[in-house]
């Protein structure tokens, strides 16, 4: 079951969301990323793979440039949202994030309440006017995150007290509270089990009719089943990049071939 | 290779019921740590109750002081000589005018009680009297004008002398050669003690009083002290709490890693391994030389105290921040919140209980320290007057707990020495309730992510 895909697997939306020119990334004197040139597809899941160290996780945390909280880290070239620079002087990397949400690799909700934990986001950039709004934003939000029946009982409880999947699908939904148009996902359901990972696969497919998904993984049936399109990425540079279909049944670079029939990595 | 070999024929095939000898000197090894661990806590916590044990057995006596009940005769032809009731006549009557009033009262007393004594006269009770008592009589008159005339029973100090007799302190051989008390005073108080005249009782005045001047043992206390204390404490929260948690937040969060920050961060390490005294001279030169505040002021005080505490808080405050796990975060930059908002709304809480913890060790170590006031003047000032309201409390020269007993400690009568070990109980019992304050807060704020 797990090695089919969950839904169809064709492109369906054209319109490119982020674009990246001639991006490189620099962590002090190591030059992580080279040359990347990528086109992101809008309402589309995009998985990046590639073996540990390659760049596939740095590359992701430029979109939403969370790397400005490394001082040693330098981004050159092109990454435009929407056709808008963000790496532009005028950029608020606030207002960005807002914009670009992020689920990261282990569950970290807050240790507050799981309403405060949604109701976070909308709070600081002020989305909604009184409580009853801000009631209606938090159900949205768990609902899209797939969550909602599991805790609309006890939304006052922690939320550190929820399992490992159930707190990362809270995450999901603090991140599609605050409405944002991009998703990035930092390897979701690597600290999950096969279970929680299924609920959170079937979650993603779902996302996409809204936004536009990038999923860094480990796992390549993971980007089979759930992406499609797919990024390989070795060394720091993006090797191959198009269809998830073809990636993993005709793969053009030798290397994406060695990676995907596991003879590196 | 050689290795595999050697030790492939060292090793021969044992069972697994035999211990082979390498095994036994290893268990031999963590046996001896073990019994060396054991010795050092043993060693430890005997040198803990030998030292609390001695400052109670010293000090627990400074909480009982010797009271004598004499009824005085408010005499009016020597407390009011017009016979007008006229305050201000009242008040030319000098504390050396009431002496023998009480005198007078406690012979009385010993004639009374049919108590044969050798002594011949009121003169002689001089011995067995507190000069404090005549005092605490003239507020007492001045107060209740009317009561002239009238025999009124007061609960006066007993005499230091006495008062040590009582507490076994002063023996009849050891005060051979003192000319304050002979050894027909001793007599006289062990009649008066039998007779219910002369008693122990609770020194509230030791806890709460001024100090007193060298020759008035009886009568010193702790609490003007305690309130400069406490105003240097104040002094040191208000300032040091806000200015540590502000640098040690921008320099953990927010400041570049860079050489300038490196040499800020060794030089706040270094800052708290610098000798107290070396802050005293610092505060000396520049609050009191330089700034003209006023010598023996709690403000100076406790502005040495807070460069003092300063870096015990900076490191405590980024040790609880560095504690937060970065994924806190992530996740609040994440969903778009500013540094400063994921620092203040969700870093600095988890961060609380440290930080508490923290502030409170530091005010616990500021409050016990000595040396810094020494060098300001707090040593070395009599605390004898309360200070009247807030500014003067911050400003009017005082003396602190720690500054206080050494100033005991110091003076040649012995019945100081007794009141040094009980105010080193009470500053003991001031950190003891710090501490657990500190424990209650850092229960009460813990959460786990």
């Amino acid at each position: 079951m797990y090695d089919s895909p969950l839904r169809k697997t064709e492109v369906e939306a054209t319109d490119t969301k982020i674009v990246a020119k001639d991006v490189q990334v620099y962590y002090g004197e190591t030059h992580a990323i080279k040359d990347v040139n990528i086109d992101i597809l809008d309402k589309t899941v995009t998985a990046f793979i590639g073996p540990s160290g390659c760049g596939k996780s740095t590359f992701l945390r430029c979109l939403n440039r969370m790397n400005d909280t490394i001082d040693i880290c330098r981004v050159q070239g092109l990454i435009a949202i929407d056709g808008q620079d963000i790496y532009d002087k005028r950029v608020d990397p606030v207002q960005l994030r807002a914009k670009v949400g992020m689920v990261f690799q282990k569950p970290n909700p807050f240790p507050k309440s799981i309403y405060d934990n949604v109701a976070y986001g909308p709070r600081i950039h002020g989305m909604a006017k009184n409580k009853a709004e801000l009631d209606e934003i938090v159900e949205k939000a768990l609902r899209r995150g797939a969550i909602w029946n599991e805790v609309k009982d006890r939304l006052q409880s922690p939320g550190t007290g929820l399992s490992g999947g159930q707190q990362q699908r809270l995450c999901i939904a603090r991140a599609v509270a605050t409405e944002p148009e991009v998703l990035l996902m930092d390897e979701p359901c690597s600290a999950l089990d096969p279970i929680a990972t299924a609920q959170v696969e079937e979650l993603i497919d779902e996302l996409r009719t809204n936004y536009s998904v990038v999923i860094v993984t480990h796992s390549m049936q993971q980007a089979a089943r759930v992406s499609q399109k797919t990024a390989f990425f070795h060394l720091g540079n993006l090797v191959e990049y198009g269809e998830t279909s073809k990636i993993f049944t005709n793969p053009v670079d030798p290397r994406t071939e060695s990676y995907i029939t596991g003879r590196i990595g | 290779m050689t290795d595999a070999t050697h030790s492939g024929a060292a090793a021969p095939a044992t069972g697994l019921l035999a211990t082979d000898a390498r095994t036994r000197r290893r268990n031999a090894a963590e046996k001896r740590f073990r019994a060396y661990g054991l010795a050092a806590i043993g060693t430890g916590l005997f040198f803990l109750v030998v030292l609390l044990g001695s400052i109670l057995y010293n000090g627990v006596g400074a909480f009982q002081q010797t009271f004598i009940n004499v009824p005085v005769y408010l005499d009016p032809e020597r407390l009011d000589k017009t016979g007008t009731g006229d305050i201000a006549e009242i008040q030319k009557v000098s504390t050396f005018g009431y002496t023998p009033l009480v005198q007078e009262g406690l012979w009385a007393v010993v004639q009374e009680q049919g108590i044969t004594t050798e002594l011949a006269d009121a003169n002689d009770m001089k011995a067995l009297l507190s000069p404090a008592g005549p005092a605490e009589i003239r507020d007492f008159v001045l107060a209740n004008p009317d009561r002239i005339g009238e025999t009124v029973e007061f609960r006066l100090l007993a005499s230091s002398r006495v008062d040590g007799y009582l507490k076994g302190r002063v023996s009849r051989e050891g005060i051979a050669d003192d000319r304050n008390i002979a050894v027909e005073h001793l007599d006289l108080t062990d009649a008066l003690r039998d007779a219910g005249v002369v008693h122990k009782g609770f020194n509230s005045a030791f806890i709460f009083g001024a100090d007193a001047s060298e020759s008035r043992a009886e009568q010193a206390g702790l609490g003007v002290s305690m309130i400069g204390s406490f105003f240097m404490m104040l002094t040191v929260l208000l300032l040091a709490l806000p200015i540590g948690v502000a640098a040690s937040i921008y320099l953990e969060e927010f400041a570049p890693q860079n050489r300038i920050t490196d040499i800020i961060e060794v030089n706040i390490s270094n800052l708290a391994a610098v000798p107290s005294i070396v802050f005293g001279i610092l505060g000396l030169a520049a609050f009191i030389q330089f700034a003209h505040l006023p010598q023996s002021a709690p403000l100076v005080g406790g502005l040495v105290l807070t460069l003092m505490t300063l870096p015990t808080i900076i490191i405590s405050t980024r040790a609880s921040l560095k504690a937060v796990p970065p994924s806190i975060r992530d996740a609040a930059l994440g969903v778009g919140a500013s540094k400063m908002q994921s620092v203040f709304h969700h870093v600095l809480p988890l961060a609380m209980p440290g930080i508490l913890t923290g502030t409170i060790i530091g005010l616990a170590q500021a409050l016990g320290e000595t040396a810094p006031l020494l060098l300001i003047g707090m040593v070395g000032y009599i605390a004898t007057n309360y200070p009247e309201g807030i500014a003067a409390g911050f400003m009017s020269p005082n003396s602190a707990m720690p500054a206080q007993i050494y100033e005991w400690a110091k003076r040649a009568d012995p019945a100081y020495y007794e009141r040094a070990w009980g105010g080193i109980i009470i500053l003991l019992v001031f950190l003891l309730a710090m501490n657990v304050i500190a424990i209650v807060l850092r229960r009460k704020f813990e959460r786990r992510w």
